[in-house]
């Protein structure tokens, strides 16, 4: 493997080059060459045994700390990752990497095809959570890192987590999977369906060729990540966020206007996502997390890929207001670690903020990340 | 590393109940308190269960394994023989079905440890039968609307449903009041009446393969005959 490591100023973020990799996806196509986006923060120790990598959710990207240059905002996780802070920079050196797929750098629809000027836009392949795991291995493997001490996601990145455990379990020490599942629910296939329905149907798509003539087709893709932010929330929280408030008004206008809160408030959401994301990329990603089912198959995974020395930790977390990844989802995958006699904690968060709770303000999740982290890091030092 | 001492004193006999480097599922683990003590003092492998939500984040961020749960509805997920012990302190008497539950400790763990404050200890019995009233005593502290102890039971019924179950008790230390400590079984008379928290050491009868010299087939007295 012949890996190349550049800085792409524009998007202040570090590229690694495949080239000649021969990368199968599970589809059965073939990349030869794909490069990841990524981004480390604090610094490797000389025993390498500090590095963690954090996989982002659907709409994530590398930026997981510090400026995001793409939105001018901080970084979707500042406030668990930094210097202090739950996963602390100072001890541990974090990784993060657009996913392949992604649009923030990697690999993905919006970049061009081998050696061409032209996007793949609809002819990229179809790739899964396990392509995207297998790609970031290659990362790891060519950062000189042999083996991780943790990997850390929430939703698809906890997807990403789990598929860690079950493909390389000899390569980290613990995962850490946040408001997960075994598999993506029908109502979850549905949710997404909805979303690609609306970007499939804006006349703009044409097909996912809309970059020929520089358009977006910005109305499917708004309407999508409307429909999916619902998901994320809870209608308490909601209700404590807006319940019927109206927006700039007293009365309301008898017309389709955003006349409450929660409309306007969507209404943002969605155009401010337009000027961020890819809507192929959308579609391609939310594929990816509607093929993930380990329902069947991830007890026979896990129980062979191991040997019973294999001490691989697992923490499991999910929320108690989360409906589009339920506390029922995350405790079938604890049930068969306990049937296996795994280390497996399990930890149930109340709170009222839904499947995003874990990108929120939740003093006992960093409280159990931070402990997590500190204690098993200090159990390998012994 | 250094030993740890027992905050609580059931702890440290439990401690003496067990070998070393064994694994071990602690039920009702609090904040991993008792983990701690078996990891550093007897090098076990510990994970727990436990049902409040706080107590169960503060084990895992202490570094512990630990499942936030209900054991009445967690335990059939774990598998046969899957744990060296199984510890339930102090919380039999909290259970919807004790006896459920000592059978499935039995079935996941090799030995059962159990501890439980005795309903027949003699203050308990003054005291219902002086005020008439419900109990209420410093190891048993709640009033009956609002105890979680639902299951009261005696040292005497206890051993009783162990005889019924095929338990076999291997060890059983006795607690007074005043924290003296006595074998249960050297000191039978009495017993029911003076100890004031009980712990046994449990095991399923290991029964030898019998014959059956009709069939003059081999089976185990505790296998079961499909027809």
């Amino acid at each position: 493997m012949n890996t190349k490591f550049t800085t792409d100023t524009k998007i202040e973020s570090e590229i690694a080059y495949f080239e000649n990799v021969n990368l199968k996806l599970e589809s059965g196509d073939i990349i030869d060459n794909f490069k990841l986006a990524f981004k480390t923060f604090g610094e490797l120790n000389t025993d390498k045994s500090n590095a963690i990598l954090v996989c982002h959710a659907l709409t994530g990207d590398q930026y997981v700390a510090g400026n995001n240059p793409i939105t001018g905002r901080e970084g979707w996780w500042s406030r668990m990752v930094g210097p202090n802070k739950p996963i602390d920079t100072n001890k541990f050196f974090v990784i993060c990497s657009n996913v392949l797929g992604g649009c923030a750098g990697s690999t993905g629809p919006k970049e061009l095809q081998n050696e061409s000027d032209v996007a793949y836009g609809g002819n990229f392949p179809s790739v899964t959570i396990k392509d995207m795991v297998k790609a970031q291995s290659l990362l790891i493997e060519s950062l000189n890192i042999e083996k991780l001490f943790s990997v850390i996601g929430g939703s698809m990145g906890a997807m990403q987590a789990l598929q860690w455990a079950i493909d390389f379990p000899d390569k980290i020490l613990n995962i850490i999977h946040i408001a997960g599942a075994l598999k993506h629910s029908a109502q979850n296939i549905a949710f997404h369906e909805v979303g690609r329905q609306a970007i499939m149907s804006d006349p703009i798509w044409k097909n996912g060729k809309y970059f020929e003539n520089n358009e977006v087709p910005e109305r499917g893709l708004s309407v999508a990540r409307m429909i999916a932010h619902i998901t994320y929330l809870s209608e308490n929280a909601m209700h404590r966020k807006f319940g019927r408030k109206l927006q700039s008004r007293d009365i309301i206008s008898f017309g389709f206007d955003a006349d409450f809160q929660v409309e306007s408030y969507l209404r943002y959401q969605g155009k401010s996502f337009v000027e961020r994301f890819d809507a192929n990329s959308y579609l391609y990603l939310t594929r990816a997390m509607d093929y993930f089912d380990h329902d069947e198959t991830f007890r026979k995974n896990i129980e062979f890929s191991h040997n019973p020395n294999n001490h691989l930790k697992y923490l499991i977390v999910s929320f108690t207001s989360d409906w589009l990844f339920p506390t029922i989802e995350s405790k079938m995958i604890v049930n068969q670690l306990n049937s296996l006699s795994r280390e497996v904690s399990f930890l149930e968060i109340d709170t009222d903020k839904g499947h995003d709770s874990f990108l929120l303000e939740e003093p006992q999740l960093d409280d159990v990340i931070k402990g997590f982290l500190t204690n098993n890091f200090a159990k390998i030092d012994e | 590393m250094n030993k740890i001492n027992s905050i609580r004193k059931d702890w440290s006999l439990i401690e003496t109940l067990i070998a070393q480097d064994r694994k071990i599922l602690d039920i009702g683990c609090g904040d991993g308190g008792l983990m701690e003590q078996l990891e550093n003092n007897r090098n076990a492998i510990t994970h727990g269960i436990e049902l409040n939500r706080d107590l169960a984040a503060n084990a895992i961020a202490r570094g512990f394994n630990v499942v936030n749960g209900n054991a009445e509805l967690d335990l059939s997920q774990y598998s046969n023989n899957s744990f060296d012990y199984v510890i339930l302190s102090q919380t039999l008497q909290a259970m919807m079905k004790p006896k459920d539950i000592l059978s499935e400790l039995l079935r996941i763990g090799s030995k059962a440890i159990v501890s439980f404050p005795n309903f027949g200890h003699w203050k308990i019995r003054l005291q219902l039968l002086i005020s008439g009233k419900m109990p209420v005593t410093e190891s048993l502290p709640y009033t009956w609307y609002d105890t979680p102890n639902i299951h009261f039971f005696t040292i005497k019924d206890f051993l009783n449903l162990c005889n019924e179950m095929n338990i076999v008790i291997e060890k059983s230390i006795g607690l007074t009041s005043k924290g003296k400590q006595f074998d249960i079984s050297e000191s039978v008379t009495g017993v029911n009446f003076f100890t004031h928290e009980a712990i046994f050491l449990l095991s399923y009868k290991n029964f030898e393969p019998i014959k059956i010299k009709s069939s003059k087939k081999v089976f185990a007295k505790n296998s079961v005959i499909a027809n």
